[in-house]
């Protein structure tokens, strides 16, 4: 009995290959350490999400993942041999790593066709993206995006006028047309009605497998519902790690965050 | 929506119209009208409009960086010099045995300065087309050099600005003093031929004039390439969240640099076409004055519009020419009201207020053609 | 020809108190004998008067040597001509106009004038001027020679001025060490080897190139010059860093308000050369009200006087440029540096309009002029120093202001993080208008110190304005001690390679260097780290 009610599900379930692998990794800003020899491996085809409370380092973990930071020690190692951390962020992004961040940061002055556009993969070399032109196929992905994001009325509006959880969906549309193996999400659904959160779920869910998700979460419904693997921040390192039943009964993560 | 062309069929009818004034009308009214005529264009506007238009290219050029890419480059003006200095060299070498000393190769001031052969870098230039080379090719690597420093180590905003400008400030320094060989503080002057014709012309100066209106039609076209193609929306991405563009996978290294670079090189051939119309080129010109006073033209036309740009060019350089002529003391305060008034009132310039203008009147038109079944019925 | 006449009659009123009458007769003899025929006779003469060290000969000396002296034909007297009267060239008693045919010009050839000269440099060691005295000591050094080297031997038992006394030992060091005893000679390069004077180098420099030297006086010169040549090098290195300090100072005065405003604001004032412009003239003005309004004595502290009203001036006009101008351009950065430019002309201009585009010269109060020598040649100006001690004076203020005020604690916040401290309920807008206020104030107070070493003109912002960008680029933002470090480093820079590459190829060199170093650090050297920080 004791067995089965703490073994916990998820944690059991195989990772297969691991896709992405943080070791000992430290950054610290004036003194301050945001992480704290952090470790942490995400399966490929995982969908993870990670919890913690504000200054817990995981906009910071998201940060030396995309190239933005560089850690003072540790490695981050993508698929088999690739090192995050000598890149910069064109080129974390150009390995099929993408990001979406907390705030919506969509080109506001540029159409939501425009912002599309600009998302699609394609080659991202400089005179590549000189001569480039829109060919049928490219056209018929972006039009698909625009449906599936709900956007199609308004691909030639700018995206500045678009309201906040429509700047969300076309993130997230931007997000998919890079056709990303990694896709590393803060706080989707801020600012979400909750019938697009639900949409938003279910988006993720389909997603994973065939993509590898790392969804960053403060809406504990929403983290219910994607219903995978929770990992939560403290102070820059994991604190616990399983199902969120499981790490909602771990005694530590009720002090710092939950039982707040 | 996907195939951009380069201007529409209104456009086009305006560019070439604009064309046709600068480079069949103006000259006509100048050669062949009579003088004194009403029709009669007089010679001294001649070189003052190609003036104008060499000063339009250069705003094109800022436009271009900084209306679209978000790069305030407070040192565009070097470009322009070096460009002028270029085409300066090879006037320089044109004077052959002509000058006061008659040294068939040495330019007068090197005599002056006792030198006995000609510096390196001032060879090649007794060649037209070596010199144009240059034209372009000089300003091109220093913007590369630059640029390259500057972009790759993310250096933007104000601080771009402040290295441009202690770039050409270090350039003008560097050419005030006599010993870098290009005539220290009086620059580079009394030019006599270009291309075996007599510059001070009047049919030189028409063909001058020409030259900078078809200059300025290219480089017009080039830039609405350039913007109107997807590293143009790339450009304006940057402006806007540089490191969302970065998150994306596009390197703003490269697409900066290229803008950057495509801008010098329009300001140096700018710089070029400008020199044998005004006569002389000197380390003045190197001043983070001028090179300021570029971007109000193009804040004053209309940031990111490119044909902004050109009016602003025109607009502003037209008040100065009639301002310093008119009342010298005035000017200054004029261009420092403009620079205020333009940023704090009118940040879309007249292009803005124009464009502005025309949707409130479609507006209204829409309203009245709405109304109008209302009364009907 | 009236003041030879007034030296004269000082010198014996002074000469009549102090007369040795030991050797009275024989001065009277030798001044008969300036006027002989025989140039021997006078060479020997001229050179006498010089050793007797008795200050009367110098009119007549000096007489002679400018072709004033004539012999009167009755009995050989020697007289000074001044105009058409003459005068007894021993006692000095005029004598009236006398007929030309009674007198003879007393002939000089140029070795005559040479010993002359040299006679009278010596006579200049008993002058009852003291700087006379001081400036013959120091000239004695330049002619080492055994009469010299009597003639300072004596003056040293009468001289009672100690800086004369050390300039006498010096060149009394000087004449021993060419002649004499060994041991006189090597105490003497001994007592030379703790200067460093390039005079002193020449020298001994000399003493090694004689052939006939005594081996030990050799060694003695040998160690002296090694010794001094590393002083020297020192005192070269001495004075490149304070003339680079100097020059940090200057750019720290007029950086420091802009690095507080770009660092609380992020907008770069390009108008903050006008500030400090600003400041200049109100020195200007508040120099003219003084001259017209307050005694003598009291005009050479207008300076002080202008520091407060310089910052209050200076410090207006920011406040009003930043409410009416830049608080409507805030998150526009670039759009702000074009609208301050346009200030800047503006205020240009005006300066231009109300006074004029000459230079205007604002004096250097007394106590700033000149300077003193610290060591051997290295000499320190009063107002270089004035500004050094007055910068480091007003950096410490603004550190107090900001340790220490509730003012200094918001603007710290503000420069950290804008939007917490909005919504800590700092008043982010009074803030900033104060700040703006201080930075612009802290130029006006800069005006008035860079107003002493250089000209006041419409342009003097423009001259500054480019290295305090610098500056700022170069040390980051919102932290003094960046500022510092890069001011005085910026300072030093330039002056090291001065001497390599010329002044101007030495700043291209300068701004070639910080283009660089911003590869290696974009936010400078001192940049704040965060997450906040980059957007």
């Amino acid at each position: 009995m004791n067995a089965i009610a703490l073994a916990d599900p998820i944690a059991d379930t195989a990772m297969g290959d691991t896709l992405l692998y943080l070791e000992d990794v430290t950054v610290s800003f004036d003194g301050f350490k945001a992480l704290n020899a952090l470790s942490l491996a995400i399966g490929k085809g995982e969908m993870r999400t990670v919890i913690g409370p504000n200054g817990a380092g995981k906009t910071t973990m998201m940060d030396v993942i995309t190239g933005k930071t560089r850690p003072d020690t540790g490695r981050v190692q993508f698929g088999d041999r690739i090192d995050l951390t000598r890149l910069d962020e064109a080129a974390v992004a150009n390995l099929g790593i993408g990001r979406k961040f907390q705030k919506p940061t969509v080109f506001e002055n540029l159409t939501v066709f425009e912002n599309l556009e600009l998302a699609l993969k394609t080659s991202r070399g400089t005179f590549a993206t000189l001569m480039a032109r829109l060919d049928g196929t490219a056209l018929r992905k972006i039009d698909e995006m625009l449906a599936l994001i709900g956007l199609g009325g308004h691909k030639a509006r700018s995206a500045g006028a678009l309201s906040h959880g429509q700047k969300q969906w076309l993130e997230i549309g931007m997000l998919l047309l890079a056709e990303p193996q990694l896709l590393l999400l803060d706080e989707p659904v801020a600012g979400m009605t909750d019938i697009e959160t639900e949409q938003t779920a279910k988006l993720f869910k389909e997603l994973a497998g065939s993509h590898t998700l790392v969804v960053v979460e403060h809406d504990m419904q929403f983290v219910r519902e994607l219903g995978v693997r929770v990992t939560v921040l403290h102070e820059g390192s994991v604190l616990a790690e399983g199902s969120l039943d499981h790490v909602q009964k771990n005694q530590r993560v009720v002090d710092v965050y939950l039982g707040r | 929506m996907t195939r951009h062309s380069l201007l529409t069929p209104r456009g086009w009818l305006v560019f070439l119209a604009a064309g046709f004034v600068l480079i069949v009308l103006l000259p006509a009214a100048n050669r062949l009208a009579a003088p004194g005529g009403w029709l009669y264009l007089p010679d001294y506007l001649v070189p003052l409009i190609g003036k104008y238009c060499c000063y339009a290219m250069l705003a094109l050029a800022m436009d271009l960086i900084w209306g679209y890419a978000g790069i305030l480059s407070l040192g565009q003006g070097a470009f322009f010099a070096l460009g002028g200095y270029c085409m300066g060299m090879y006037l320089m070498r044109q004077i052959g045995d002509r000058g006061v000393y008659k040294n068939p190769v040495l330019p007068d001031f090197m005599v002056f300065l006792n030198w006995k052969e000609l510096p390196w870098y001032w060879q090649g230039f007794d060649m037209f087309w070596f010199a144009a080379l240059m034209v372009v090719l000089v300003p091109a690597a220093l913007a590369f050099v630059l640029g390259w420093l500057a972009f790759r180590s993310r250096v933007t905003g104000v601080y771009l600005s402040i290295i441009t400008q202690a770039m050409t400030f270090a350039l003008m320094l560097a050419f005030f003093r006599n010993n870098m060989g290009f005539g220290g503080n009086n620059g580079l002057t009394d030019f006599k031929d270009l291309l075996g014709l007599q510059v001070q012309s009047p049919t030189t100066r028409v063909g001058l004039l020409i030259a900078s209106a078809v200059g300025l039609g290219l480089s017009f076209l080039l830039c609405r390439w350039i913007v109107g193609s997807k590293l143009g929306r790339v450009c304006r991405a940057l402006r806007d969240a540089e490191s969302r563009v970065r998150f994306l996978g596009y390197s703003p290294t490269g697409a900066k640099l290229f803008v950057f670079v495509v801008a010098a090189m329009i300001s140096g051939i700018a710089g070029a076409l400008y020199v044998p119309q005004v006569g002389i080129i000197n380390p003045g010109e190197f001043s983070p004055a001028n090179s300021i006073e570029i971007a109000i033209w193009v804040a004053v036309g209309g940031r990111g519009t490119l044909v902004g740009a050109i009016l602003g060019a025109f607009i502003v350089n037209a008040a100065k020419t009639w301002l310093t002529g008119a009342a010298p003391e005035v000017w200054l305060f004029f261009l420092g009201a403009l620079f205020i008034v333009v940023t704090l009132l009118l940040p879309r310039g007249v292009l803005g207020v124009m464009r502005d203008w025309q949707t409130r009147r479609a507006a209204s038109r829409a309203t009245a053609v709405a109304a109008k079944p209302v009364e009907a019925t | 020809m009236s003041r030879l006449k007034a030296i004269a009659a000082a010198l014996l009123l002074l000469l009549s108190a102090v007369a040795v009458p030991a050797y009275a007769q024989t001065f009277e003899d030798w001044v008969r004998k300036l006027a002989a025929d025989d140039f021997g006779d006078k060479l020997e003469a001229a050179e006498k008067l010089g050793d007797l060290g008795d200050g009367r000969a110098v009119p007549a000396l000096k007489a002679l040597s400018d072709g004033a002296l004539y012999v009167r034909k009755s009995d050989g007297a020697a007289l000074i001509q001044d105009g058409s009267r003459y005068f007894d060239a021993a006692s000095g008693k005029g004598l009236g106009e006398l007929p030309a045919a009674d007198v003879d010009k007393v002939r000089v050839n140029n070795r005559l004038r040479g010993v002359i000269s040299a006679s009278l440099s010596k006579l200049s060691l008993f002058s009852a001027d003291r700087a006379t005295r001081l400036a013959a000591a120091k000239q004695a050094f330049a002619n080492p020679t055994p009469q010299t080297a009597a003639a300072l031997d004596r003056a040293l038992r009468s001289e009672k001025a100690p800086e004369v006394l050390a300039a006498i030992r010096f060149s009394l060091a000087a004449a021993q060490v060419t002649a004499g005893e060994v041991a006189d000679r090597v105490k003497a390069i001994e007592s030379l080897a703790g200067t460093a004077d390039p005079q002193v180098r020449n020298l001994l420099a000399a003493v090694l190139d004689t052939r006939d030297a005594p081996s030990e006086v050799r060694q003695a010169a040998q160690a002296a010059l090694t010794s001094i040549e590393r002083r020297l090098a020192m005192v070269g290195i001495l004075e490149n860093v304070f003339q680079g300090i100097s020059l940090g100072s200057v750019l720290l005065l007029a950086a420091v308000g802009l690095a507080i405003t770009f660092g609380v604001m992020g907008v770069i004032n390009m108008a903050h050369g006008e500030m400090i412009m600003l400041g200049a003239y109100t020195a200007y003005s508040v120099q003219l009200v003084c001259r017209a309004l307050l005694p003598a004595d009291l005009v050479g502290y207008y300076l002080v006087l202008s520091l407060p009203i310089a910052f209050l001036v200076s410090g207006a006009v920011g406040v009003l440029l930043e409410r009416g101008v830049i608080r409507y351009l805030y998150g526009r950065p670039l759009e702000t540096m074009l609208a301050t430019w346009g200030i800047s002309l503006v205020l240009q201009q005006a300066v231009r309009s109300i006074f004029d585009a000459q230079n205007k010269e604002v004096a250097n109060p007394e106590w700033m002029t000149g300077g003193f020598d610290l060591m051997g040649g290295f000499f320190v100006a009063w107002n270089r120093l004035y500004i050094i001690i007055f910068c480091f004076l007003m950096l410490g203020i603004i550190a107090l202001v900001l340790r220490r005020t509730s003012f200094g604690l918001h603007m710290r916040a503000v420069t950290q993080n804008r939007d917490m401290a909005a919504a800590m309920g700092i008043p982010t807008a009074r803030v900033d208008a104060l700040t703006f206020g201080l930075g612009s104030g802290l130029a006006g107070m800069a005006g008035v110190a860079l107003s002493q070493i250089g000209n006041v003109s419409p342009n003097l912002g423009q001259i500054y304005i480019v290295d305090s960008f610098l500056v700022v680029v170069f040390g980051g933002v919102g932290n003094l001690v960046g500022t510092l470090v890069a001011s005085l480093s910026l300072g030093l820079i330039n002056k090291i390679l001065e001497p390599f590459a010329g002044a101007v190829l030495g700043k291209v060199a300068v701004l070639v260097f910080i283009i660089l170093f911003i590869q290696w650090r974009p936010r400078g050297l001192f940049a704040l780290k965060g997450r906040f920080v980059e957007q």
